[in-house]
């Protein structure tokens, strides 16, 4: 029990990441820690990622003369890195486009509270 | 001809950026660039589509870099169909809006042509990629430009789409987690190459956790029964003529991605059997037929009404793939496309009647008919359409659809099927009833001035309402040639 969480405290440590996020999504009632919460959850999955193409003992992904290219074991696997790149990139604009309607919404309504705004928009 | 199938995202691509630039210099030849860019596309959506039946799928190398290394396009029939489909919608629904922006939202057309194209550039994408993070990219890619070209609408726009924001981008983090699953589990991210290597793996837990997160992440995306809760508010306020391009496209695009890891990432009878991940999508989505219906007879407002039904109609496309047999799936595929005209049609019509009168309030239509005739004319097609009286399309995949569910022996589903119906006529054929029987209400000014919008709205409306009896007609040659080599592997 205790051997599996040292060898995967990377993915439990996503794993609760993930929950926080999730409940900062759905239960919070403010928009911005909506978004945090958004923001957390999304940065979970890049440390998901990163952690499953770490390697111990293994060096960077650069061809090295003194290493060889015969045991791949001595490079780490850049891809999920290069991916999460990609994917940060989608997050940050997704924060961005996300931050721009909480200020048209806050300029609308004076507030952030989700209960109250949708009371509003009834009317 | 090597090239076709980097032809059918990249200049709209392209052109988004051309766009910008052209609109900062004269505004008018916005509008044009943004047509050009979009035929193009068409044109080699449709190259495509000739030389997919003459010989079979296409693959595209992106960068020389042989797949599985590379990002592979591939192009089969469903693929080309559905690059066919966003393109043209696109087409009619960027030439429809050309009036309805300037009057809805004056002044701001440069940005809205450019992001439209960026979102038909991202749901081209998904349909021709062949590479499972290629796909969450150009997800992302069209969701932005979706949720950026909806709050423009009217106030409560942008509180509507944060909270689509919210859900979508939950759905799409679930999807990513899920490829993640499956590239830790087998080295790869291209489909063809995982599909290859699943096979010896599906005792793995890791492939099971990877399912369940696709296919509810597709789930939020394609606005399947219980996570749809974003969609009614966005459809009600965003600008009419942005929704007569967006509830067409976005959540069918989802369903093909369902569609596409059923039949080309997992494994055959994998998701269906080992795993009944399809049968929970078929419940939901005949649970949602159901709801929809009753909920979209509930409402008052018109477009509110076709967004319930929206939910609905995504429930028959759930529900084609949870049968998860060929005709299951045919009707289903079948479903995508007619319900793509179908809704085009009617949000077309929403936004001409806001065009000319400014009311949504299905209570104050009464008189329409006289006043708007070619445009009622199309919402009737579309509503007969709806409920599935032949030869309109609708009719047509609903009996694939019945086939299916009494080839699996599912009477539960066809009980669901013919009630969904019933309940469709019921909330379809108030306002016939209402717009050509009821007498013109002299407390509705607005209603007794109306007239027919003007030639370049109701074109693309008459187009569609056309398309739907040409589909119809033509839903043999669509089933046999294009939809049937899909499922010839189940």
């Amino acid at each position: 029990m205790f051997e599996a969480f040292v060898g995967n405290y990377a993915y439990f440590m996503t794993a609760i990441l993930l929950s926080i996020g999730l409940y900062g999504m759905i239960a919070k009632r403010n928009l911005m820690k909506k978004l945090i919460g958004m923001n957390i959850f999304q940065s979970a999955i890049v440390l998901f990622y990163v952690a499953g193409g770490a390697k111990w003992g293994a060096t960077a992904p650069v061809y090295d003369p003194d290493l060889g290219i015969s045991n791949p074991a001595l490079y780490a696997n850049p891809l999920p890195h290069v991916l999460m790149l990609t994917a940060i990139v989608v997050m940050v604009a997704t924060t961005g486009v996300s931050l721009a309607f909480i200020l048209l919404i806050y300029r609308r309504y004076k507030t952030l509270d989700e209960k109250e705004i949708i009371e509003r928009m009834r009317d | 001809m090597e090239q076709l199938p980097i032809l059918i995202p990249v200049p709209l691509l392209v052109f988004s950026f051309i766009t910008v630039l052209l609109g900062l210099w004269h505004k008018k030849l916005s509008f044009y660039s943004a047509v050009t860019g979009v035929i193009i596309s068409l044109a080699a959506s449709v190259l495509s589509l000739v030389r997919v039946i003459n010989t079979g799928p296409l693959h595209y190398e992106l960068g020389g870099w042989a797949p599985p290394i590379g990002i592979e396009y591939v192009i089969d029939h469903l693929s080309a169909v559905m690059a066919i489909l966003i393109t043209f919608i696109g087409l009619i629904g960027i030439i429809y809006s050309y009036r309805s922006y300037s009057r809805e939202i004056p002044g701001r057309e440069v940005p809205l042509y450019s992001l439209t194209l960026l979102l038909l550039a991202g749901l081209t994408g998904i349909v021709v990629t062949g590479d499972l993070f290629n796909l969450y990219v150009f997800l992302e890619i069209a969701s932005i430009s979706a949720y950026a070209l909806m709050a423009v609408g009217d106030n409560k726009a942008p509180v509507a789409v944060f909270r689509y924001i919210i859900m979508g981008t939950i759905g799409a983090s679930f999807y990513l987690l899920g490829v993640g699953f499956i590239y830790f589990s087998t080295g790869s991210l291209n489909m063809a190459d995982v599909a290859n290597l699943l096979p010896g793996l599906l005792e793995s837990k890791a492939i099971v956790a990877a399912a369940i997160f696709i296919v509810i992440g597709i789930g939020f995306k394609m606005a399947l029964f219980p996570l749809h809760l974003w969609l009614p508010d966005v459809y009600t306020y965003a600008p009419s003529a942005v929704i007569s391009l967006i509830a067409p496209l976005m959540t069918k695009v989802g369903a093909y991605v369902l569609i596409r890891m059923l039949l080309s990432v997992f494994p055959l009878d994998y998701l269906s059997e080992q795993l009944p991940v399809t049968l929970i999508v078929g419940w939901m989505g005949a649970a949602g037929i159901i709801i929809g219906s009753v909920l979209a007879i509930a409402q008052k407002d018109y477009r509110r009404m076709l967004a319930y039904s929206s939910i609905a109609q995504i429930g028959y496309i759930a529900l084609g793939i949870g049968l998860a047999n060929p005709l299951g799936l045919i009707g289903g595929m079948l479903h995508i496309i007619n319900h793509a005209f179908m809704k085009g049609c009617l949000f077309e019509v929403a936004g001409a009647i806001k065009y000319r009168t400014g009311i949504w309030d299905i209570n104050k239509f009464s008189g329409l008919g006289r006043k708007m005739p070619w445009t009622m004319a199309a919402f009737v097609v579309g509503a007969i359409s709806m409920v599935g009286i032949p030869p309109a399309c609708g009719f047509f995949s609903k009996w694939y659809l019945v086939l299916g569910c009494v080839d699996a022996s599912n009477w539960i589903f066809v009980a669901v099927i013919v009630a969904s119906s019933l309940l469709n006529a019921v909330y379809f054929f108030r306002i016939i009833e209402k717009t050509y029987t009821g007498e013109v209400d002299s407390s509705n000014p607005e209603v007794e001035t109306a007239k027919e919008p003007p030639g370049s709205m109701l074109a693309p409306i008459l187009i569609m309402a056309s398309g739907i009896f040409v589909l119809g007609f033509a839903n043999a040659y669509i089933v046999t040639y294009l939809l049937e080599p899909m499922v010839r592997i189940l």
